[in-house]
């Protein structure tokens, strides 16, 4: 019989998320990032990664209700604080009214962006309610779209936003 | 119940649209199976060496490393779509910085990684061609010694490093030269262009007991990943699975192999799951981009405008392996003529190898390239007479009854109508030039046409025991909405609503076969197929229903919301009952088939010369002309555009906003190629692979009004009159916005991109 190997020394710590008013507790490493928490651990993988730079935006999630790059977040500075991720914005199978915005102008082709887009959105509608056209692409800048040229998803933006746009696909 | 409406010219929401706003959309990356291990590669730093050894063993010693795998474990089997000149790895010498040069497998990503980084490898240095120019002087080192030998699909002409050479020429060019009265020359350069899918390239292999293996990947065709995985390592097709999760777009950049048959590899050698997933770094440096173009290009024409003569010869990066670069070439060609009558046209190309990245099929597919130097000629020559530039191409606009460059005949053509748009809506006549201090303001136009078509595909429609339907085709939706346009076909076909027709996933075990979602194909030649397979099913539903009505098949119709019903009178039977009747009664369940491949043949060899070129059977065509409103800041060069207005022929819209999407999609694409992307190589290496140093458009650097204007002027054997719109919107942007520039500030610029630098020095250099 070979001999077993020595037990490798662990700098893993034990914390808790609350991701969409649900409490997770997962044991990460100091270099854990957030997005592979979310992803791997928890099984949410909706949050995308596109770049692992933080220079697309498609892991964008809320930490305590602002938008963080969730592959430039480390899992361990998030320990006790409320995430929220694309899973968390529908109510049941009811659309939240800038998911079903998206839906309504053909804001989503590939969807990959989605995710980071609808919660870049969220965030600047909860603190923005009737957002102008130039807000609503200051707030999107982080978030790389490759297929739909943008208007689209800001044209959701502002049906969501109540300000006159009317859905146009049905 | 409200009524029937036809499913087909409805903006009905795209079929996966609620999977991918909750985040519940499965792409590559979200994938896993049990006992699931994570590959990684080992990059080639050099651009040209010869391998001359491995060591392994410190990657084999880091826990947790379950196999290794370099060049030395692979006999050498060969793919690519037209040359057979790749193999899965480097075998014997590496051809660029960043190829493949061995693979791991571990329990977990980073252990791969770290594990891959530990890998020696001795390498002896060769000289390296790093442009095309270093390549093709005399006694140059070669990329490929074996070129002669290589198998290739064409009747290719090629030549040391040139590994394919194109001919295309109609009429007598010198003689109408000589008739001129004007004659503009000049030279064009476009760069490499990275797709930047947001999705990067992954793919997952699982081995069964049998020995088969089952792959997902990110994709463009199920079929060509099988194909390029089975040529790559000697594997038969039966022995390969190969099927589609989410696609997170792709442009050109997943049609052909990328880690696809390393993957399988792993898996084959460790029997378990492998998954790798390409960092952005490694999807910038691996995989594929747009071919640089150096194009010198002359076009002359009368007094009266009447373009009489044109000229063009390109020259072509394809990197270090052939990947889709000849068909880029010919139909580069192909396109280089314009949409316009000029009846004597000479073109000739080159694409050459050199050490770097392989260069590949992107959205235009070497349209754009050319209609940057061809569009800004037309320009310059309507200066020169004093003619309204969009007047210009009115004139010489190919009339509908004309072939293309090459004699094929085309059998729609809405170029005319799409400039009179364009010219409507953008108030082309009434144009003013608000030019503000400091900010310079142009309108530019430019006119194009693009194919969809190519090759084979197929459909088969079921009905299910409750009267619904299921859908296959095989073609991967990678976003554009192919699924969602697919079924509305099927349904309309069968006048039922989307609600009765399934789309299925792309598999190769249960699709029929279809050659891939590229050259803007899906839509007309898919669509083609679901519709005969869709009027298949519709036939055997109505000798069924006449078996069961106890009539002749000429009395009974589909009739709208799936329902039989007997002409001239009220008697009707739902399609549940049909399938009810069919299934556990008489005839069997119902099952509809279309098989087709686009053969209408490009070249009339009574009009046209054609040597080395690739395909000989491209497709029909869509016309597109764009106007855009530039605005450029004078102190740094920036130009931006304000404003777009794009019209697009495409035949019929099945489904008119996922139409503006395509077309909005690739302008801002388009936009990104004309005014700040570019891949740079410091040497043999790329230099910036990552998005902090490659600039694409984001939110804040797009047009406030993309105005996409649909014109449809019906392809007779299109499904419903459609033929495509992919790729089309894409091409003519670098040119309109070069005319647009021209505008503004009398200044013609002959390079892309057209960064606030080469802007403001041009600017600088006409004061």
């Amino acid at each position: 019989m070979t001999e077993t190997p020595k037990r490798p020394k662990s700098n893993s710590r034990l914390i808790a998320l609350c991701v969409n008013g649900e409490w997770h507790e997962v044991t990460v490493k100091p270099r854990h990032m957030l997005v592979e928490v979310l992803r791997e651990m928890i099984g949410l993988t909706g949050t995308k990664d596109g770049c692992e730079q933080g220079t697309c935006g498609a892991c964008t999630v809320l930490l305590d209700e602002r938008p963080v790059l969730s592959c430039m977040t480390l899992a361990a500075d998030c320990d006790g604080r409320q995430l929220r991720t694309v899973e968390g914005l529908a109510e049941g199978e009811k659309l939240s009214v800038l998911q079903q915005a998206f839906l309504d102008q053909g804001a989503v082709q590939c969807g990959f962006c989605t995710p980071g887009m609808l919660l870049s959105a969220t965030a600047l509608l909860e603190r923005t309610p009737k957002p102008t056209t130039d807000e609503i692409k200051k707030a999107l800048e982080g978030n790389l779209c490759r297929c739909t040229g943008y208007n689209a998803i800001v044209a959701a933006v502002l049906q969501a936003s109540d300000q006159g746009v009317t859905p146009l696909m049905k | 119940m409200s009524p029937y409406k036809n499913q087909v010219g409805q903006s009905i929401p795209k079929v996966d649209v609620r999977e991918k706003v909750t985040g519940r959309a499965a792409y590559i990356a979200d994938l896993s199976r049990p006992g699931m291990l994570h590959g990684a590669v080992l990059q080639s730093p050099y651009a040209h060496a010869r391998i001359k050894g491995y060591d392994t063993s410190k990657a084999l010693a880091v826990p947790g490393v379950r196999c290794v795998l370099t060049g030395a474990d692979f006999t050498e089997h060969f793919m690519g779509a037209f040359i057979k000149d790749e193999g899965p790895i480097a075998i014997g010498k590496v051809r660029y910085v960043g190829e493949p040069v061995a693979v791991v497998a571990a329990d977990d990503e980073r252990t791969a990684r770290r594990a891959a980084r530990l890998i020696e490898v001795e390498y002896e240095e060769l000289p390296a061609v790093l442009t095309p120019e270093e390549a093709l002087a005399p006694g140059a080192p070669l990329v490929h010694e074996d070129l002669a030998s290589y198998v290739k699909v064409f009747d290719a002409k090629f030549e040391g490093n040139a590994f394919s050479c194109t001919d295309l020429s109609e009429g007598d060019v010198d003689k109408a030269f000589a008739e001129c009265d004007v004659v503009v020359e000049g030279t064009y350069e476009t760069q490499a262009q990275y797709h930047l899918s947001l999705e990067p390239c992954g793919a997952l292999a699982e081995v069964d007991a049998n020995g088969r293996v089952h792959l997902w990947s990110a994709n463009q065709s199920v079929f060509r990943v099988q194909a390029n995985v089975c040529e790559s390592l000697g594997l038969p097709m039966s022995k390969l699975h190969s099927m589609t999760p989410k696609v997170g777009a792709g442009f050109g950049n997943k049609m052909e192999a990328h880690i696809q048959p390393l993957v399988v590899a792993l898996a084959l050698k460790v029997q378990r799951p492998v998954k790798m997933i390409l960092s952005r770094e490694e999807d910038f440096e691996m995989v594929r981009a747009r071919h640089p173009f150096k194009i010198r290009i002359r076009t002359g024409a009368r007094k009266d405008g009447t373009l009489l003569a044109r000229e063009v010869e390109t020259l072509l990066d394809g990197g270090a392996y052939a990947d889709d670069s000849p068909g880029v070439l010919g139909y580069s060609l192909l396109m280089a003529r314009g949409p316009y009558t000029i009846p004597n046209t000479r073109c000739f190309g080159r694409v050459v190898y050199t050490n770097k990245m392989r260069f590949g099929a992107f959205r235009g597919f070497g349209n754009g390239q050319v209609a940057f130097a061809g569009e800004q000629q037309i320009d310059e020559i309507a200066h020169r007479l004093g003619i309204d530039p969009l007047e210009m191409r009115l004139r010489n606009a190919m009339r509908i009854e004309e072939p293309w460059f090459g004699g094929q005949q085309v059998n729609s053509n809405g170029l005319a109508e799409c400039l009179e748009k364009v010219r409507e809506k953008s108030g082309w006549g009434r144009r003013a030039r608000p030019s503000r201090p400091g900010v310079k303001v142009g309108y530019g136009v430019a006119a194009c046409a693009h194919i969809s078509g190519l090759l084979a595909t197929s459909a088969i429609v079921r009905m299910l025991e409750d009267g619904s339907f299921v859908l296959s085709t095989g073609a991967t939706d990678i976003g554009q909405g192919s699924d969602t346009v697919l079924t509305q076909i099927c349904a309309d076909a069968l006048k039922v609503t989307v609600d009765n027709v399934v789309c299925a996933t792309p598999d190769t075990d249960g699709s029929p076969y279809n050659w891939g979602t590229t050259a803007s194909r899906v839509t007309y030649t898919t669509g083609r197929a679901v519709a005969g397979a869709a009027e298949d099913v519709g036939r055997q539903i109505k000798e069924a229903a006449a078996k069961m009505l106890n009539c002749p098949v000429g009395d009974v119709e589909l009739r709208d919301g799936g329902f039989i019903g007997v002409k001239g009178s009220n008697t009707t039977l739902p399609y549940a009952a049909v399938a009810g009747f069919t299934h556990w009664a008489s005839g069997g369940p119902i099952v509809g088939s279309k098989s087709l491949i686009y053969d209408a043949p490009t070249i009339d060899p009574r009009r046209a010369v054609a040597i080395g070129l690739p395909f000989t059977r491209i497709g029909v065509f869509s016309f597109n002309a764009l106007v855009v409103e530039v605005e450029i800041d004078e102190v740094t060069g920036k130009a931006t555009v304000a404003r777009a207005w794009s019209a697009v022929d495409v035949g019929k819209a099945i489904n008119p906003r996922l139409v503006e999407g395509q077309i909005e999609g690739g302008i801002v694409q388009g936009l990104g190629f004309a005014l700040t992307e570019e891949m740079v190589w410091d040497g043999g290496r790329l230099a910036n692979p990552t998005l902090m140093d490659y600039k694409a458009p984001g939110a804040v650097d797009v047009p406030y009004e993309i105005n996409s204007i649909i014109v449809e002027h019906p392809e007779p054997d299109g499904p419903f009159g459609a033929k495509g719109v992919g790729e089309i919107s894409l091409v003519s942007v670098p040119a309109a916005v070069a005319n647009a520039i021209f505008d503004a500030a009398g200044v013609r610029l002959h390079k892309l991109p057209m960064t606030p630098e080469r802007v403001l020095t041009a600017m600088l250099g006409a004061d």
